[in-house]
C-alpha cells in the first residue's frame, strides 16, 4: 500500500474533525442537566410508563396535602416566618440521600433487573445566574415546576397560563443558549 | 380514615415521603427524581423549530411526561376527596402584610385575589403570573434543574453543583419576597 500524500493527509483530518465535535452528546444532554436523561436501556410498550403516573400521583397528594403547592408557605418560607418547608425540603433530602446510600452500598438493582446508574454534575456558572433567576420565579408564582401542575390539579385553572409562560421560558432558554454564560 | 387524611399533613410525614420518591424512581425503571425537565420535553415535542437544545429524541424520555400528569392527578384527587374545607393558617405576619395589599382570602392554595383570569390582564397578575412563570421556566433549564432535581436528586447524590443551585434558588426566592415582591403588591 501506497503511503498517503499530504493532500490525502489533510482529507481524512478535515473529514474526522466535524465528527469529533458531533460526538459529544454528553454535554448536550447531560453534562448541563440534572435531569432529562433516561438511566434505563430497556425498550418498553407505553403502558410500562403507568407506573409513573402512580408515582405522580402520589407526590401530587403529598403536594396538595402537605400545602408544599401552597404559594403562601412559600411566602413563610422566604420570610423565615414557618419551619414547615424547611421541614419538608431537609428530611425529604436526608431519606433520599440514605436511600441513595442504601441502593450504592447493597447494589441494589431495578425491577426488571438492571444496576441502577448515577451520574455527576459539573458546575458551571449558569447554577448561580438561572439559579437566581429560579429563584425570584418560585417566590412569584410560589411554585416550582412541579407545583405548577399541582396547582393546575386542584382548581386554579388560570396557572396553566403560568405552565404556559415557564414553558415558553424554557424554549427561550433553548433559542439563545449557545450566547449565554455558562 | 378520610377524615385522618384530610388534615393538613406535617412536614415529617410529607417531607421523607418526598424523599422516598427518590428510590421509587430509581428502582421501578432507572429515572433521576426531576420535574422541570418535563417543559423542555414538552419544547421537544411541541416546537423544537431546530434548535439544537430540542434535537433529542424525547419519546425516550416519555416517562416523564406520564409523572407529571400524574402529580396533575393526584392533586386533583386529593382537592376532591381529600379536601376538610377550612381555609389555611397563615403566620399572622404574613396575613397583616397581605392585608395592606388587599389579599384577604387564604382558602385555596393560590390566592385567588392575585392569581385569577380576571387579574391576568392586569399589570399585577401580568407580572406575577406570566413574568413569574417565564422565570421559573428559563431559570430552571439555566440552572439544569429545579428543585426536584438539583434540591432533592442532586443533594440526594451529594452533588456540589445542587448545592451551589439550591442556595442560588433560595437567595432569588428572599431577594423577591422580602424586597422585590412587597413592591409589585403595591401595584
Amino acid at each position: 500500500m501506497k503511503p498517503l500524500t499530504d493532500e490525502q493527509k489533510t482529507n481524512t483530518q478535515t473529514f474526522h474533525e466535524p465528527q469529533l465535535v458531533e460526538t459529544n452528546p454528553d454535554f448536550e444532554v447531560r453534562s448541563l442537566d440534572t435531569i432529562c436523561v433516561n438511566e434505563s436501556h430497556l425498550q418498553h410498550q407505553w403502558y410500562h410508563n403507568l407506573k409513573y403516573v402512580a408515582a405522580g400521583m402520589l407526590l401530587g397528594i403529598i403536594f396538595v396535602k402537605a400545602e408544599v403547592v401552597s404559594w403562601f408557605r412559600i411566602q413563610e418560607m422566604f420570610r423565615l416566618q414557618s419551619f414547615h418547608m424547611y421541614g419538608i425540603i431537609g428530611s425529604a433530602v436526608m431519606v433520599g440521600a440514605l436511600s441513595v446510600w442504601l441502593i450504592k452500598r447493597f447494589n441494589i438493582k431495578t425491577i426488571y433487573g438492571e444496576t441502577i446508574e448515577f451520574h455527576p454534575k459539573t458546575f458551571n456558572k449558569g447554577q448561580i445566574i438561572g439559579g437566581v433567576l429560579f429563584g425570584l420565579g418560585w417566590a412569584m408564582t410560589g411554585a416550582c415546576p412541579g407545583p405548577l401542575y399541582a396547582q393546575i390539579g386542584t382548581g386554579a385553572t388560570v396557572i396553566a397560563m403560568t405552565l404556559l409562560s415557564a414553558i415558553v421560558g424554557t424554549w427561550v432558554y433553548g433559542y439563545f443558549r449557545d450566547k449565554l454564560p455558562h | 380514615m378520610i377524615e385522618w387524611l384530610s388534615q393538613p399533613w406535617a412536614w415529617y410525614v410529607a417531607g421523607p415521603l418526598i424523599g422516598l420518591i427518590v428510590p421509587l424512581l430509581l428502582i421501578l425503571g432507572n429515572k433521576s427524581f426531576g420535574i422541570s425537565s418535563s417543559m423542555r420535553h414538552i419544547c421537544a415535542s411541541c416546537a423544537p423549530a431546530g434548535i439544537k437544545f430540542f434535537k433529542y429524541d424525547w419519546k425516550k424520555e416519555v416517562w416523564n411526561l406520564f409523572f407529571i400528569g400524574g402529580i396533575f392527578l393526584g392533586a386533583l384527587l386529593a382537592t376532591l376527596f381529600l379536601d376538610a374545607g377550612k381555609p389555611l393558617v397563615v403566620h399572622e405576619d404574613l396575613a397583616k402584610e397581605l392585608a395592606e395589599y388587599g389579599i384577604t382570602n387564604f382558602n385555596g392554595l393560590v390566592p385567588s385575589d392575585l392569581f385569577s383570569w380576571e387579574n391576568a390582564l392586569t399589570l399585577k397578575g401580568f407580572l406575577m403570573m406570566i413574568v413569574g412563570g417565564f422565570l421559573v421556566g428559563f431559570g430552571a433549564r439555566y440552572a439544569g434543574g429545579c428543585t426536584s432535581g438539583h434540591a432533592i436528586m442532586g443533594l440526594s447524590t451529594l452533588q456540589l453543583p445542587s448545592l451551589i443551585a439550591t442556595v442560588c434558588f433560595m437567595v432569588g426566592g428572599f431577594l423577591m419576597a422580602n424586597f422585590i415582591l412587597p413592591l409589585i403588591l403595591k401595584l
